[in-house]
């Protein structure tokens, strides 16, 4: 096996053995990047010399036996965190030239625990989509089959992951964008509770539903990327100031006599009959391990779409007011006054999914709106919220599939904007209520297409993920495959 | 036709924080163009607001001195619009959960007392300033001000003259200097005041249609601008017009008030509750605390000063009207017992001096050691009211103590009798004529002998001994 092919956990024995060192990791990392990133576009921009340089400095501190938890590791970033003298363009045009004087809390933890970054992966425009489609800078294909998306909004982390492209990745997730495309490219993707993870730096799309979280080769090594990215932040006001656990001992443990919730609402018609038939599979492997599933009930489940699409719009539409080419980002040329400049500004900045959702809501905050909409759906979002705590009641996790189908063909819903956001729809709740999931792969469809199950916890119980999850992995024998690329 | 005016205003104070009230910038005035900036305060993408505790606090002394009620659960929320000085595109401010509700402040209307009801007071951020080049299309974007934390104090409609929203304003106005949560400067707009007016005729249940005034920059502006404002509404309605709800400013130079923006092309701020900040908890502990480190408050020192210092209201409200000031008077009072005496020598000499200087009380060279000590210098006789005049302007001139200053100048007041009876026999020697006349009758020469005496003596006679020992000696 390549280095690059390789887990944290497997390169960090390597590392500590003599083995290898973090140069021959990124170059190894870079070789692959040569090879393939022409045909996926994972990243939008490379930082081959900043990682050559980290990895160096990396060896120094490997040679003095200053071995950090990420040390020489390669990570790529979703474009979304705000990374200090390197582009962060949010996959935006309005964005393309913005460069932050500061650096995102989590980019700062990854620096300081020895991570060397590989470059800024790819994105759905403001993390608004299923698919990665959306990206001012094209699209990323999926390393499984090129001509299928990765899933979104961090398909360009995921397909880093999925084709070796770097060892883990940082994505960020509203309502499933890491773990929609953590199932479609094969890869573990976790969304911890929200509060967990700072925020500060994260390039805010809603801001009460953002949360970012890793995307990795295998469960382990999610518990190694939440030792360092999780815990408080004095610079965000809802990160929550509690201890955080060593996530690496929840791998390995068992889950003996562990309650399964197994939501109904989850398992409907529509669901693609391969999927169905790996989350069933899934939920003997989890039985076998000893858990004991439960029949529960979510039953707000029918409104999270309707009420994601409002309160997500909302927050959207005033976080981004701030780009109007006053400050930074791309500005209009040759405008005759201010109002032409702002509709310019905005006009060719952004692209038509944003401007769909900055419509919707405006219009769901407008006067005479506000109450039917934004006010109604916070209103059911509380007993969305109520749903789970009553279900965590009643178990340790849920289980769930992370999609309702495989990966679809590029192109193939861009024409349909609900058909696409029907593609979160097992995802969206928990980001609305605020709990962690994690997709963990559960196998492929005949036509070689990854898929996932997730399991839910309730609020920072990320170690009982964890716990489920490696339980899961560890018992479920899924084909060891890598894309033909 | 007879009409009534209805005043409400808004309040924008900023406070009196060191720094700013999301993130860790100077709030200090007049700094070179964003050189008070941070990543947060520029909205730049990503940051995070983190709110200043001393800002609440702040706004707690403001609601506890206004009897306000407070909520012990409040919340921000996003006031949307676009503009170059509001770098988020949204101001946070607070919208359905104010910090307080249901205060008051009491009017003295000529001797009458009058509670305005404050509607509620919420804490918000400021926006900065835009410069425009007066030669060239080009405005240029100072976001110095961006964040310093602002109190916004909403009044009822309970104002029924211009005079009378003057009144609330200075009432207002001097809570806030007194807390030393605001310094008050309206010039550099560290106090605004935004009015709403609207007239009806008398007896009229319904309020009429309001304008909303912008742009008055001093307590006399806002006078003005209302006053101006309601003849303007008097005459259009006794003309059979309509008003028409809109904002307006304030053109100083012009003495009128224009029409800005109409209800139509009013803002919809689409408020919502700000998801990066979580709700303000205040409980009783702090409220508390809050309220044992409040100062004596302008009226309750004020009420003070008339029953302890047997002041005249007058007196009263002109020595507390500054904290400071008041603070002098009662340094002064403290070392010589004296409270009217004291309250003349400050309002009338000491405030003279400094109005003419434009100078602060702070900044008095008399210290109130010096004047108590020049106050009992005159009880004890040792120099008259009229050489006191005179030693206080040296004192002011110099920083001197009086002692020093009468040594200095040979002032001390001729007390001996041996000398006065001198003096005075001299003059009765030299003036018979007007002495047979006075004996005679002419009471009215008594006053030409005093006069004589006191110029004989250079003034340092003591006024009270010439009185008496002439008395006796010319009556013979």
């Amino acid at each position: 096996m390549e280095l690059n092919q390789l887990t944290i956990h497997e390169l960090q024995e390597k590392i500590k053995n003599g083995e290898t060192s973090a140069t021959q990791i990124i170059e190894s990392v870079f070789d692959r990047i040569n090879a393939v990133e022409e045909r996926v576009h994972s990243y939008i921009r490379l930082m081959r010399d900043e990682a050559l340089a980290a990895a160096k400095k990396a060896d120094e501190e490997i040679e003095k036996g200053r071995i950090n938890t990420l040390t020489g590791i390669p990570i790529a970033l979703k474009d979304i965190v705000c990374t200090k003298g390197i582009n962060t363009t949010c996959g935006s045009r309005i964005l393309h030239n913005f460069v932050p004087p500061y650096d995102a809390t989590v980019v700062e933890k990854l620096r300081k625990a020895g991570a060397v970054f590989v470059g800024k992966a790819n994105m759905d425009e403001f993390a608004m989509g299923s698919s990665t489609e959306t990206s001012y800078f094209g699209v990323t294909r999926n390393p499984w089959d090129l001509e299928r998306i990765p899933g979104g909004s961090s398909g360009g982390s995921a397909t880093a992951v999925a084709a070796d492209e770097c060892i883990a990745s940082i994505g960020s997730d509203t309502g499933g964008s890491i773990r929609q495309p953590a199932a479609h490219c094969g890869v573990v993707g976790l969304k911890p509770t929200y509060g967990r993870v700072s925020r500060f730096g994260l390039i805010a799309f809603a801001s009460s539903l953002d949360q970012i979280g890793p995307l990795t080769k295998d469960v382990e090594d999610c518990a190694l990327m939440m030792n360092v990215l999780a815990g408080y932040d004095p610079r965000e006001s809802t990160s929550v100031p509690m201890e955080v656990p060593d996530y690496r001992q929840f791998v390995g443990r068992d889950i003996k006599g562990w309650k399964i919730g197994i939501p109904q609402e989850y398992f409907i018609e529509g669901i693609d009959p391969e999927v169905s038939a790996a989350v069933k599979k899934a939920i003997t492997v989890v039985q076998a391990c000893g858990g004991q599933c439960v029949d529960i009930s979510l039953p707000h489940t029918e409104y999270c779409l309707a009420v994601y699409y409002i309160i997500a719009p909302a927050e959207a539409c005033s976080n981004l007011a701030r780009y109007d080419g006053v400050r930074y980002g791309h500005r209009a040329s040759e405008v005759k006054d201010l109002l032409e400049m702002y509709k310019r500004t905005r006009r060719e900045g952004f692209g038509a999914e944003v401007k769909r959702r900055i419509m919707i809501g405006t219009y769901a905050l407008s006067a005479g709106y506000y109450d039917a909409y934004y006010k109604k759906a916070s209103q059911v979002r509380a007993l969305i919220r109520r749903d789970f705590d009553e279900a965590f009641q009643k178990c340790d996790v849920i289980l769930t599939p992370t999609t309702p189908t495989p990966a679809f063909k590029i192109g193939e819903k861009t024409d349909t904007p609900l058909q696409m956001y029907l593609s979160d729809i097992f995802t969206i709740s928990t980001n609305l209520a605020g709990n962690p999931g994690i997709s963990v792969p559960c196998g492929f469809t005949a036509a070689g297409l990854p898929m996932g199950v997730q399991f839910l916890a309730g609020h920072f119980e990320e170690g009982k993920l964890i716990q489920i999850a490696s339980a899961y992995e560890k018992n479920a024998n899924i084909e060891k495959r890598r894309p033909q690329l | 036709m007879e009409f009534e005016t209805i005043i409400g205003l808004e309040v924008h104070a900023q406070l009196l924080t060191e720094t700013k009230i999301f993130c860790n910038c100077s709030t200090k005035f007049g700094g070179a163009p964003n050189s008070h900036t941070c990543p947060v305060c520029l909205g730049m993408p990503g940051v995070l607001p983190v709110l200043n505790k001393k800002v609440v606090e702040y706004a707690l002394k403001m609601s506890l001195a206004t009897n306000s009620t407070i909520n012990k659960t409040c919340s921000f929320a996003r006031k949307n619009y676009f503009y170059p000085d509001l770098p988020k595109g949204y101001q946070i401010s607070q919208y359905a959960y104010p910090i307080s509700e249901h205060g008051s402040v009491v009017l003295d209307i000529d001797g009458e007392q009058k509670k305005i009801g404050i509607t509620r007071i919420h804490m918000e951020e400021d926006a900065g300033k835009l410069i425009h080049d007066d030669y060239n299309p080009m405005s240029y974007v100072d976001l110095n001000r961006t964040g310093v934390p602002l109190i916004e104090i909403v009044s009822e409609p309970d104002m029924r003259s211009p005079a009378e929203a003057a009144e609330y304003l200075k009432r207002l106005h001097e809570i806030l200097v007194y807390l030393e949560i605001c310094d008050g400067n309206m010039e550099e707009g560290s106090f605004r005041c935004d009015a709403n007016v609207s007239i009806r005729p008398k007896g009229q249940e319904e309020f009429g249609t309001r304008t909303e005034l912008k742009n008055m920059n001093s307590f006399r502006n806002v006078q003005r601008a209302l006053e101006y404002e309601v003849k303007r509404q008097q005459y259009i309605v006794e003309n059979g017009g309509e008003i028409v709800q809109e904002t307006r400013l304030w053109d100083d130079a012009q003495g009128a008030t224009n029409p800005m923006r109409s209800k139509e092309e009013a803002h919809d701020y689409r408020y919502f509750p700000d998801p990066d900040l979580v709700p303000v908890i205040v409980d009783d502990a702090w409220i508390d605390e809050v309220r044992k480190g409040l100062p004596e408050l302008p009226v309750a020192k004020r009420e003070r000063f008339v029953q302890d210092y047997q002041l005249p209201a007058y007196d009263a409200g002109v020595l507390t009207a500054d904290k400071a000031l008041a603070k002098y008077f009662e340094d002064v009072v403290a070392l010589c017992s004296r409270p009217k005496a004291a309250s003349n020598w400050v309002m009338g000499d000491v405030l003279r001096f400094l109005n003419e200087d434009k100078r602060d009380i702070r900044d008095c060279p008399i210290t109130p050691a010096s004047l108590a000590e020049m106050i009992l210098l005159i009880e004890d006789g040792t120099i008259s009211g009229k050489m006191a005049k005179d030693i206080v302007v040296e004192m002011y001139k110099t920083g001197g103590a009086p002692k020093a200053i009468i040594e200095e100048k040979g002032m001390v007041q001729i007390t001996d009798e041996g000398a006065l009876i001198a003096a005075i026999q001299k003059i009765i020697d030299a003036n018979p004529n007007q002495l047979k006349d006075y004996r005679g009758g002419k009471d009215k020469l008594f006053g030409f002998f005093v006069g004589q005496v006191m110029k004989a003596t250079q003034g340092k006679a003591n006024p009270k001994m010439v009185n008496d020992l002439l008395k006796k000696m010319l009556a013979g």
